[in-house]
């Protein structure tokens, strides 16, 4: 970590309300972290876990018959929830900024790349046109576009999707965002060219800005973020710094994710069988009793199906400080344990 | 050394389109040929009808006179040779080149085309997007409502409404013609006469049009409002005049675009209608005239006019295209 462990996003007690038929359903679910300049937080789980939602409820751009309900989203001390829409509309984009998961379709395809990071700032500071271009320009050489001045005028469809990516987070970063959202920024992209912008993000994040990097692939965690939350059924069951996750994890659910990995082949080894967690995510009308996991996991047994496991520190339990919930994470915990992590499924 | 915006690709492209479009139009004139001279009868038995007798010798005469006593083939040949010096022959009925009687009449079809279609073009597309931003809200069941009020009214009955209310009723504006002939207008005065006697067949040949503008135009609105590339301009905190106006409006002009070729030539066969209940002395009329006079020539040459105008538009259609998606360029 470069910078002192100031948070500037703070989220409280977060939860997400969808209104369904006179059903009330929460995408999310009480969830709380905290993310510091110039760290990187990964948000991890499968699809249908909430990472996305909780992405756009930062922004306050949870789709209508949804509602972001809580304690606070606050951004550099100043909550965003209950701002009003144009209170909001001036922090998007100016303090926390978002990438999305697609390249090809998150820019205009009838505006030239230029134009759409020109009007990005202009909508939030008085500049004059001019300015406005230097500034897009400089932005677009920050990125590492090659040639900018000819990209500038250029339409979406003349760039491959490394570098429309490479575009929108230009965008996202025209007015030096304390935040930056990444929602999913590398799926869509070629192997090659995810490293490329995961790197990207963390030569940006030099400056202090915070990143909230959301992914179901924790390939894409290691190396880039220096924590990790994992997200399961819309609640936080494991929250722990990057590499005391990779090296120790105890969730049952994030073992489950690290087995499922896909892993190279070790030189002249066997092949690896990937490994997968059986069931899936339930939905959020039919949430099983108790633990969310349980009837997914290998270790539940009949206390985790009668209440659900509550967040609990590991501080002082473990070497570092991080938070599990699961009702069995003590038999973890002895020192020196040894379960097998691929016994789970 | 050519002009620099006149490449290679440019010039293959003209030459390529205006050749198909010399195609398109003589195909048209080809096909018309045969199809009037299918429909019973001739100028001539109209001509002697209307004198109330002839002799077959005096129709003979007529026919004669006319080149209609030719065998078909020979008249298709003298036709298509016309054809291929602009000279689209005379109308025996009116007794004046069929060049000029177009050229006489043109000019106030092409009027009331434009006013209609830019009316209809121009407040469609506000009302469509006033509709899609009120989706399911009063004014946008107010805005739906009217236009398939508009949409299912005959255009005729529309016509005369309109006449019985604001010329009749309200003697606000003339019933029919072009000019006040007897004012004698000039100058600026001409114009705003002129202004004043279009307002009503405009309206009544763009309400329809109208209509279509209007839901074409709130589908599209809310078509793009769920494209990706909008929840980016939205998570970039943009202004939400500047995202209607610039993100939303500016793609959802393309279908719009895409009607407007299409309809060019549908308009025109509604200004026959327009333009005999409002006196609009325009092509739409005169065709009309000339169909039953079987004024053969005269139809065959307002008929090839306005498929040029038709494959003109569409031209220009695919020009504006270009503008306005730069995915889309000119290639043949």
């Amino acid at each position: 970590m470069t910078h002192a462990s100031q948070p500037v996003l703070e989220v409280e007690d977060l939860s997400i309300r969808f209104l369904e038929r006179g059903r009330s359903l929460l995408a999310v679910r009480n969830l709380s972290f905290q993310v510091a300049r110039g760290e990187t937080l990964a948000i991890v789980g499968e699809s249908g876990c909430g990472k996305s939602i909780t992405a756009l409820a930062l922004l306050g751009l949870v789709p209508p018959p949804g509602r972001a309900e809580g304690r606070a989203i606050r951004l550099e001390g100043r909550n965003l929830l209950g701002l009003g829409p144009e209170a909001l509309r001036d922090v998007r984009g100016r303090r926390i900024a978002m990438v999305f998961q697609e390249p090809m379709t998150t820019l205009n395809p009838v505006l030239t790349i230029g134009e759409q990071i020109v009007e990005t700032i202009r909508d939030h500071e008085p500049v004059g046109r001019r300015e406005a271009r230097d500034r897009a320009l400089a932005l677009l050489e920050r990125v590492h576009i090659p040639d900018p001045v000819r990209r500038f005028g250029e339409h979406p469809h003349r760039l491959s999707g490394g570098m429309r990516q490479r575009v929108v987070i230009a965008m996202a970063l025209a007015c030096n965002p304390a935040v930056l959202v990444a929602d999913e920024p590398t799926t869509a992209l070629d192997v090659t060219i995810q490293a490329q912008i995961l790197d990207l993000i963390d030569e940006l994040k030099q400056g202090g800005m915070g990143v909230v990097l959301i992914t179901h692939d924790l390939g894409v965690v290691a190396g880039h973020a220096e924590r990790v939350l994992v997200m399961y059924a819309g609640r936080k069951v494991e929250e722990r710094a990057a590499a005391a996750l990779f090296a120790d994890p105890l969730h049952p659910y994030t073992r489950g994710l690290i087995a499922a990995r896909p892993r190279r082949r070790v030189e002249g080894g066997e092949r690896s069988r990937l490994t997968e967690i059986p069931g899936t995510v339930p939905s959020l009308a039919a949430m099983p009793p108790g633990c969310a996991f349980a009837p997914r996991c290998a270790l539940a047994t009949t206390d985790c199906t009668a209440a659900e496991p509550p967040l609990t520190s590991l501080g002082g339990t473990s070497l570092e400080d991080g938070r599990v919930a699961c009702l069995r994470v003590g038999e973890f915990l002895v020192p020196n344990h040894s379960l097998p992590h691929a016994r789970l499924a | 050394m050519v002009a620099p915006w006149l490449n290679r690709r440019r010039l293959r492209f003209w030459a390529g389109r205006l050749a198909h479009m010399a195609l398109v139009v003589l195909g048209i004139a080809v096909v018309n040929f045969f199809l009037l001279h299918l429909a019973p009868g001739d100028a001539a038995q109209v001509l002697a009808g209307e004198a109330g007798s002839a002799t077959p010798e005096y129709m003979a005469a007529l026919r004669r006179q006319f080149g209609l006593d030719q065998p078909l083939p020979v008249q298709f040949a003298q036709y298509l040779g016309n054809l291929l010096t602009f000279n689209l022959g005379f109308s025996f009925r009116h007794g004046l080149p069929v060049l000029e009687l177009i050229g006489q009449r043109l000019p106030a079809t092409l009027l009331l085309m434009t006013a209609s279609i830019g009316f209809a073009v121009l407040a469609g597309s506000a009302l469509g997007v006033v509709a899609a931003r009120n989706a399911g809200r009063l004014a946008d069941t107010l805005i739906s409502t009217l236009a398939l009020l508009f949409y299912a009214t005959p255009v005729f009955w529309i016509g005369l409404v309109l006449v019985v209310v604001f010329s009749v009723g309200l003697d606000w504006l003339p019933v029919g013609g072009m000019t006040s002939v007897e004012a004698g207008y000039a100058g600026w005065d001409h114009v705003r006469d002129v202004a004043r006697h279009l307002v009503l067949p405009a309206a009544t040949l763009g309400l329809f049009y109208l209509a279509i503008y209007t839901r074409l135009m709130r589908a599209a609105m809310l078509e793009v409002t769920t494209q990706d590339f909008i929840r980016t301009a939205v998570a970039k905190g943009l202004k939400p005049r500047r995202i209607a106006l610039r993100h939303v409006l500016r793609n959802a002009l393309l279908p719009v675009v895409t009607m407007l070729g299409v309809q060019v030539g549908s308009i025109l066969g509604g200004a026959v209608l327009v333009e005999t209940i409002f006196a609009w002395p325009g092509l739409g009329r005169l065709a009309f005239e000339a169909l039953f006079q079987r004024d053969l020539n005269l139809l065959l040459g307002i008929l090839l006019c306005s498929s040029a105008v038709v494959v003109v538009v569409n031209l220009a259609v695919d020009l504006l295209y270009t503008v306005l998606d730069p995915r889309i360029e000119l290639a043949r």
